[in-house]
């Protein structure tokens, strides 16, 4: 299946795909709207370590972890991605306690966010990758 | 065609049904659930009374899920007698069953200890299942107060998915502060003073020696009275059938890495079996949903003649009262980093250069990493330490751990 990967050589670390990706799950159609002055909390996140950079978002494990441990049967995998259900999420963070990636995170209204390739927002493939402009995050299949 | 067996309708036996069909798609499954419904995220109980979830959300699987996978489910039923020569299992119903592999994933129970007069009290409850959460509703009311025993997850949880509907709690335990099993006494009193603030009170290092009625007599000498009574002193792992049958038990049915029981064919999986921790290298019940659902997984996967191995659990927790979140996991051994602020804290525990355990209370983005590093048993000195102990992230864990985990399939 198709997931997001990263090539860190490429990424200047200039975050452009947390904004995208806030913008995305934001379900507003206006980006100045949707972000200006607001504290974004975006499901992919740019790690920034001496002069490497590179972003990180789920990487939709083969054998998910956090299916496993959730204690509510709300992260489930559907055909390869893995999604929330968040009416079910209860927001106990068990799911965040053993992401060995840290890429599940708490989100708004007591369930928790993740990334789910932007297939459950209007956006239908991962903003983050679309909008960066030097190819330091590709969508592919890789197995 | 293999016949399968499953003794409890939790989540081990949600990890063991998933464990067959991921191996084999045509055997029959047989579940013997003592609860008459559905199964059901255990947890959720107390997010039921607080409203934060209702039955039909709370489902831990969808409602095809038994159909779906070709599962017969005996609801109502309880295992009394294992036959293990002959391979079959005895109903209260007098019904038998037979099986070519068995799991017995039926949990614990709550322990109640014989407290002089407990039968004159009325209101009594215990908080394990729906349906002592459905009792416990029914006499809800913000005129009423509540005595709960037993300062632990359970209890605790209780509190907080009552304290807006009813009058007052009071929660009393015998050991000197709350989550005693888990947390030590700073990163206790953080837990308590956050339940303080809600108005529930405590008395720990006390207990009840008496009850009359809606009274309760305390160690202290204190004097408590209630018009609901919620006991949750501590749970025991459900070990008579598969003792009676020969298996070996400690406080849980004695399994290896597999899962598997002393008993040919038998395996135990979740709060009823006792495993190692690997933290630690002792041998321990770890009640806990994560391990309860793999536990289940990896006897399943083995019983339908795949293989499977645990060798990496340990005992780790997320539990949250009134958005003050406290993760823990591991072992509390070796060298201590301390972090600590306004109502946070932040405790690593390393030794002969591995990350052993950790406690994290108010602050705890990332906090897998650290999981995983437990888990995988990460040489400390092949990741940049100083870095990760203060910020958890994946850069410090070197490049071609990026390169693996990041530009490949995991
Ligand atoms: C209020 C509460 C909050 C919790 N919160 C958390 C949490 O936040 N995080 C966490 O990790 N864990 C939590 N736990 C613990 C978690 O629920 C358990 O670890 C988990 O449910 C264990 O799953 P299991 O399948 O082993 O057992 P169970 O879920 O207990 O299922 C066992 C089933 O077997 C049935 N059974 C028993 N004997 C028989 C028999 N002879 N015949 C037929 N059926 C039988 C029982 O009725 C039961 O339905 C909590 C528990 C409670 C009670
Ligand atoms: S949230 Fe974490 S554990 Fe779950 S699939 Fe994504 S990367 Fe894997
Ligand atoms: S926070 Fe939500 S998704 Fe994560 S383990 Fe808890 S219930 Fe499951």
């Amino acid at each position: 299946m198709k997931r997001v990967y990263v090539n860190e050589k490429w990424c200047l670390g200039c975050r452009l795909c947390e904004y995208n990706c806030a913008y995305a799950n934001s379900g507003d159609t206006d980006m100045v709207r949707a972000l200006r002055g607001k504290k974004i909390n975006p499901n992919i996140v740019v790690e920034e370590y001496g002069d490497i950079n590179f972003a990180v978002s789920c990487r939709h494990c083969a054998d998910p972890i956090c299916v496993k441990s959730c204690i509510s049967g709300a992260l489930s995998k559907e055909d390869g991605m893995i999604k929330v259900d968040h009416d079910k999420c209860v927001g106990c963070l068990t799911c965040v306690l053993v992401c060995p990636y840290g890429c599940i995170k708490e989100g708004e209204h007591g369930a928790v966010s993740k990334c789910e390739l932007c297939l459950e927002n209007s956006c239908g493939e991962p903003a983050c990758v679309k909008g960066c402009p030097n190819r330091a995050i590709v969508f592919e299949d890789r197995g | 065609m293999k016949k399968y067996v499953i003794i409890g309708n939790g989540a081990a036996a949600v990890g063991a049904i998933e464990g067959i069909r991921s191996v084999d798609k045509e055997g029959g499954i047989t579940v013997i659930s003592r609860e008459p419904c559905h199964v059901y995220a255990r947890p959720l109980i107390s997010y039921l009374l607080q409203g934060k979830t209702d039955k039909k959300r709370m489902l831990y699987r969808p409602e095809s899920f038994y159909e779906d996978n070709g599962v017969k489910v005996m609801y109502g039923r309880a295992a009394v007698k294992i036959d293990p020569e002959g391979k079959k299992v005895k109903l209260d119903s007098g019904e038998e069953v037979n099986y070519d592999k068995l799991l017995s994933a039926c949990g614990s129970d709550p322990f109640v200890p014989a407290f002089e007069g407990i039968e004159t009290v009325k209101n009594r409850f215990g908080f394990m299942t729906l349906s002592d959460a459905e009792a416990l509703e029914k006499e809800l009311s913000e005129d009423k107060s509540v005595l709960i025993m037993g300062a632990g997850l359970i209890g605790l949880k209780c509190a907080e998915g009552i304290a807006e509907r009813v009058g007052k709690i009071t929660v009393c335990d015998l050991a000197p502060r709350v989550l005693s099993s888990i947390l030590d006494a700073d990163c206790a009193s953080l837990m308590q003073e956050r339940l303080e603030k809600e108005g529930i009170e405590f008395l720990l290092d006390d207990t009840a020696v008496r009850f009359d009625g809606n009274k309760a007599y305390m160690k202290s000498g204190k004097e408590v009275s209630f018009d609901i009574l919620i006991t949750a002193v501590g749970v025991r792992a459900n070990i008579s059938l598969l003792k009676e049958a020969g298996a070996d038990c400690g406080r849980g049915i004695v399994t290896d890495e597999k899962m598997q029981t002393s008993l040919k064919d038998i395996y135990a999986a979740g709060d009823c079996a006792e495993s190692v921790d690997s933290t630690s290298g002792q041998r321990k019940v770890m009640a806990i949903m994560p391990l309860a659902y793999m536990q289940g997984r990896c006897a399943g996967v083995n019983m339908a003649g795949g293989e499977e191995i645990i060798d990496n659990a340990m005992p780790m927790n997320s539990i949250g009262f009134f958005g003050l979140h406290c993760m823990s996991a591991g072992t509390y051994e070796g060298e201590c980093y301390e972090e600590k602020g306004e109502g946070y804290i932040k405790r690593l525990y390393t030794k002969d250069n591995l990350l052993k355990g950790f406690i994290l209370i108010g602050k705890n983005a990332r906090a897998g990493i650290y999981t995983a590093m437990i888990r995988n048993k990460t040489p400390l000195d092949s990741v940049d330490f100083e870095t990760l102990k203060k910020t958890p992230s994946l850069a410090p864990m070197g490049k071609s751990y990026r390169t693996e985990k990041l530009g490949g399939v995991v």
